[in-house]
């Protein structure tokens, strides 16, 4: 899966979640879900679990503390992939 | 002088309605919301009926954003904000924008049993299954008890006293209740009231098991629910929510709002399980005291009440809450106020049925109405001997209704009971 793709299914992903719509179509890997997005941090998790689901992997703990950014989402997911 | 204390807003989620104008319809035309509900009968259930209310799924999104409606499991928290919002609303009100100060001088009041209980079966079963931390963030908000009047108080923004309350049978009655005081004591000016109650097999069940529902009616629902009636044989278990805005006369006025009826007063209180009260069964001197006391309260006389809307769950208790009624007030026979029960058409919505009730109430005040008894043909006997037989009608008929009072009883011996009177 390349980049462009990754990042375009975590797009769709997180869209339900972002409150910040400027935020969304500004979306670049510098985006920081809860400051850039204001994704309310309850909804992390959430994030996380379609994460695993869409991809079809599982995230620990130190996978989902990094989650907070496009850029360490993409590497945590591209980790995964890679281990399977 | 006192503040006096108005009801400016109606919403309701019941089996035989799931708005205002279909439930006030229905109980006019006698329309039943009872059902057979199939997954009843394949887990073996002795009832296998219950009320239910009948909506599209589509309908969610007019009060739940996107977020919320993921991973949405939770019957009585759909029921309690259909029923919440669409009251406020009524009452002329709006939901506060998201960059506003919060309303301080409103508040919610919203009782349940309890909540999310599909959403918590959910939950334990990922737990058993090692994977708690599958559950998402969805799980404690929607099996809080609180979770109904948390969604409620966010989506309108409220300032005020945001609670759930909880007595059993008694946790709507009980909540309007709770409104008006906070009211009269100057605390709010406006609160959203009301109680709702999840439907399903894991809130019947524990009924069923105590073996105090009908099984002989699983062909024929709409003829189960009898209270009042020779041919009684338990309650059909009900589910929905009930939902009113109590507002201070003097704010309703300011607004120029509609106003449906205003409450004179009340009183909850207790039979401490004592004097044949127990768990499961009203100490009748406490019931008694409860309506004496509300009368009290509400600075009225007992021969002023035009109509009863009752507890009347379709038990054996029946006449002995019949009984209760004549002794507190001192009237019998034809001089017995109207009485109605509406769980003859809905069955017993436990949390919810006290306001579901109160809706019905109003309606019936500020419509001048008294809704038909349905399956009340063959009056108890123990009933016909202290009540006229003209002053329980089987079917709906017109009469100026001036005050009208709603008594609601719940299990752990808990009382509540209120008057409203048409506001003049």
């Amino acid at each position: 899966m390349t980049k462009e793709e990754l990042l375009s299914k975590l797009k769709t992903i997180i869209e339900p979640y972002v409150q910040n719509e400027d935020g969304l179509a500004n979306l670049s890997e510098e985006t920081n879900f809860i400051e850039d997005l204001e994704i309310n941090s309850a909804n992390l998790v959430d994030v996380i679990l379609d994460v695993e689901d869409e991809f079809n992997i599982e995230i620990d703990n130190d996978g989902m503390d990094k989650m907070l950014t496009v850029k360490a989402s993409i590497e945590v997911i591209q980790d995964k992939l890679a281990a399977k | 002088m006192n503040k006096r204390v108005v009801i400016t807003g109606l919403g309701v989620v019941s089996p035989n309605g799931t708005n205002v104008s279909e439930f006030n319809r229905s109980i006019k035309n006698g329309v039943s919301g009872i059902r057979h509900i199939d997954n009843l009968k394949e887990l073996n259930f002795s009832c296998q009926i219950a009320g239910k209310p009948l909506y599209k799924k589509d309908c969610l999104n007019n009060y739940f954003n996107s977020i919320q409606l993921r991973g949405l499991n939770a019957s009585g928290l759909e029921y309690g904000v259909i029923a919440g919002i669409d009251a406020w609303k009524n009452a002329g009100l709006s939901l506060n924008d998201k960059e506003d100060d919060p309303i301080w001088d409103a508040g919610v009041i919203f009782g349940t049993g309890i909540l999310g209980v599909d959403k918590f079966r959910d939950a334990i079963y990922k737990v058993d299954e090692g994977k708690v931390r599958r559950l998402g963030s969805t799980t404690v908000i929607q099996t809080m008890a609180s979770g109904i009047s948390a969604f409620l108080g966010g989506m309108i923004g409220c300032g005020n006293i945001t609670t759930t309350n909880s007595s059993a049978c008694s946790t709507g009655t009980e909540a309007i209740l709770m409104a008006y005081e906070r009211i009269i004591s100057g605390k709010a000016e406006i609160i959203l009231a009301g109680s709702t109650s999840d439907s399903g097999p894991y809130v019947w069940g524990g009924f069923d098991a105590m073996r105090i529902l009908p099984h002989k009616y699983n062909e024929n629902p709409t003829e189960a629910s009898r209270p009042m009636s020779a041919s009684a044989s338990g309650f059909v278990p009900g589910s929905g929510a009930g939902a009113l805005v109590v507002e201070s006369l003097e704010s309703a006025q300011n607004r120029g709002a509609t106003i449906y009826a205003e409450i004179l007063g009340g009183h909850i209180n207790s039979g401490g399980q004592r004097n044949g009260g127990s768990m499961t069964a009203p100490n009748s001197k406490a019931v008694r005291h409860c309506i004496q006391q509300a009368i009290i309260n509400a600075n009225i006389h007992a021969d002023d009440i035009d109509l009863i809307n009752g507890h009347l769950t379709a038990t054996t208790k029946d006449a002995t809450e019949i009984m209760n009624w004549c002794e507190a007030l001192n009237r019998r026979g034809k001089d017995f106020p109207f009485i109605n029960s509406l769980k003859s058409l809905v069955g017993h919505c436990l949390a919810a049925s006290g306001s579901i009730e109160s809706v019905a109430t109003v309606l019936q005040v500020y419509e001048d109405f008294v809704f038909g008894n349905i399956n009340c043909e063959d009056l108890h006997p123990e009933i016909e001997v202290l009540v006229d037989p003209t002053r329980i009608p089987t079917k709906t008929v017109s009469k100026p209704i001036n005050i009208a009072a709603k008594a609601s009883f719940g299990f752990g011996d808990v009382n509540a009971c209120i008057i409203f009177k048409k506001y003049s």
